[in-house]
């Protein structure tokens, strides 16, 4: 629903100085009590504003950080235990950070998948999905580099692992990596770099984007459970009428959630800050050591489905290209479903399958990823089973699950064999 | 105000590209410094001097890891049952001939992969992803490999070398771990860095 300015003149003479100056309170007010939003939203809808408390939780408690963090090799790790135990709640702002970034990826991820439940990267929101997917991408990166900050053993392997893909580059490989580490292996200057990145460009990048996110959806309005679209029906005064006002209805029904979100990250803050291991890995409370690769090396949960990928594939360049299709290939889908049916409400009975497949495909393969195939088949299959081979088969499986997905909407949608419910005219829970 | 009459549309669209290309070029050359200044700094490059080791205390079967340009670099004494084991896998290797040329330096382009057979000298640094392999050097069934002959074994990604250091098939890395230029100055020194009969850097 394109927002239309509406001038807003203030009785207070300086506010209405401004605004005749620049038009700040039209532009809020546009943007929130001017903004419709479909009245039918679920909970899947809080996830949007969760990950925008999350981005100003990490920028907040990131510029604390960086007032006592040193980003050289010889002090960095010392400097993050400084700030754990030396500087005043300093455990707490760090934990905040380190917590927050785990959380930032479970709401983003079901972020994405609500996109994909309700079809809302579809005709006319694609632009608003291809944002998400950079928003996404940015967001791993970012992520990556701030895992290599507190320079751990598991922040310098991971560096070296991650940096290596690179390596994988026909021709330009090597020179790429050396120019990306500055060095013949992570180093200072890496470390240095990467710090930069984390706390300055990533961050103005992220912004950019989240911007243009809001922007572009709220030029074309916001999808709903039903897939309708709630502009084409109509009040007198021109409102939709099955929409409502942004601001007051939906901000307190977001600080509902938020209320509920914060609880959850409380619990974990003060309770389970490394949550047994998963947000922050036990191999990264010993400094890093370019002479000793740690026993277990795997990723942060959040890069697990992707690392699995990787290593399901038995040869360098091929595992590196399978990877990244596996994000690059979520830039497409708005032009590989070709259904015209935007929820899975009324979608047809494979497409449901098929979406629930998918969702299960990256949840095996995060735990393949994170290793705890490897350490469970030994238990379930006897201490000498060759756990190479089956969890090659297992993980192979739900890899080609994973890309089946792409082909099946492909296939189901460009000739024609899904059977569809028909969509009502106006979202069911209307009036 | 120039009259509309009078504009030349030819000139003014001449003016403008080819400001647009010479600003364009400018940007890009602005750019390089900023490029240039992530390569390796002169004093990373510095670091990376020969080093000298004493391998007069390593015991037939062990394996003793020296640094050098910040990498790992493994010097084992391989005993006659390991040596003996290297032949008779070729078809389980990927590069049994060492047959690529970046990998080792034309005097470790052999059967041993080494410059004296019992001596391997070997980057601990899988050729896959760059991680530090582990040694796993006795002949007996390993829960990666039932029928291991000893060799290295990557925590990763799950690559395998055998005791010459190279890769076995069906694994992601692409080849074999990388032998770094060594000489043997005596029978108890090998300088690491540099190739024989040549001066350090």
């Amino acid at each position: 629903m394109a927002t239309t300015m509406i001038r807003i003149r203030p009785k207070n003479r300086v506010l209405a100085w401004v605004e005749d100056r620049m038009p700040v309170l039209s532009f809020l007010s546009a943007h929130t009590s001017g903004y419709y939003a479909p009245k039918n939203f679920n909970l899947w809808y809080y996830f949007g504003s969760l990950a925008l408390l999350v981005l100003v939780n990490q920028i907040l408690t990131g510029i604390f950080l960086t007032m006592n963090y040193k980003p050289s090799a010889a002090e960095a790790f010392a400097s993050v235990e400084y700030i754990m135990r030396d500087v005043s709640w300093g455990w707490l702002i760090r934990y905040m950070h380190s917590t927050g970034a785990s959380l930032f990826f479970v709401v983003v991820y079901l972020h994405m998948f609500r996109g994909l439940m309700y079809g809302s990267y579809k005709k006319p929101r694609e632009l608003v999905w291809i944002l998400g997917m950079l928003i996404f991408l940015v967001l791993m990166a970012e992520a990556f580099m701030g895992y290599v900050l507190p320079w751990g053993n598991m922040s310098f392997w991971g560096a070296k692992v991650i940096i290596s893909l690179f390596g994988a580059i026909p021709w330009v490989g090597d020179a790429l990596v050396e120019w990306i580490m500055g060095d013949y292996l992570p180093a200072d200057a890496t470390l240095n770099r990467f710090f930069a990145l984390h706390v300055i460009a990533l961050p103005l990048v992220l912004l950019l984007l989240v911007v243009l996110h809001l922007a572009a959806l709220h030029e074309v309005g916001s999808n709903n459970p039903d897939g309708v679209e709630i502009k084409e029906k109509k009040k007198a005064d021109g409102t939709p009428l099955d929409g409502i006002a942004f601001h007051p209805y939906y901000t307190v029904k977001d600080l509902f959630g938020v209320g509920f979100f914060l609880l959850i990250a409380a619990f974990i803050i003060f309770y389970a800050p490394t949550f047994g291991g998963w947000f922050l890995e036990h191999d990264n409370f010993v400094p890093a050591n370019n002479l000793a690769t740690p026993e277990h090396i795997k990723p942060v949960w959040y890069f697990t489905p992707f690392y699995a990928m990787l290593r399901m594939i038995p040869a360098k360049l091929p595992g590196v290209i399978v990877m990244f299709l596996g994000i690059l290939l979520l830039f497409f889908v708005p032009w590989l479903d070709r259904g015209r049916v935007k929820s899975i409400r009324y979608r047809g009975l494979a497409y449901k399958i098929a979406l629930g497949l998918f969702a299960v495909s990256f949840v095996m393969l995060a735990a393949v990823g994170a290793g705890v195939t490897a350490e469970k088949i030994p238990q379930w299959f006897g201490a000498d089973a060759d756990v190479t081979t089956l969890e090659n088969l297992f993980g192979r499986f739900w890899l080609l699950v994973y890309f089946g997905y792409f082909v099946f909407l492909v296939v189901y949608t460009w000739f024609g064999l899904e059977k569809t419910k028909p969509v009502p005219d106006r979202v069911t829970a209307h009036d | 105000m120039a009259n509309d009459a009078v504009v030349d549309k030819g000139r003014r669209r001449f003016l403008t590209a080819t400001t647009s290309v010479v600003g364009g070029a400018g940007a890009v050359l602005a750019a390089i410094p900023f490029v240039k200044s992530w390569e390796p700094s002169a004093a990373a490059k510095s670091a990376g001097a020969p080093v000298l080791a004493d391998i007069s205390k390593i015991e037939p079967g062990q394996k003793v890891t020296f640094a050098w340009r910040g990498l790992p670099v493994f010097v084992v004494n391989r005993t006659k049952a390991q040596l003996d084991a290297l032949t008779g896998e070729d078809s389980h290797l990927k590069d049994p001939k060492s047959e690529n040329t970046d990998q080792q330096p034309d005097y470790a382009k052999n059967e041993t992969r080494s410059i004296k057979p019992e001596w391997l000298v070997v980057t601990g640094i899988c050729t896959h992803l760059g991680c530090v392999p582990d040694f796993f050097p006795e002949l007996k069934p390993e829960p990666f490999d039932p029928n291991w002959k000893g060799g290295f074994y990557c925590p990763c990604h799950k690559s395998r070398y055998d005791m010459a250091g190279r890769v076995y098939n069906g694994v992601p890395a692409p080849a074999n771990l990388a032998v770094p230029p060594y000489h043997f100055v005596d029978d108890k020194h090998i300088l690491i860095g540099v190739d024989p009969g040549k001066e350090a850097a």
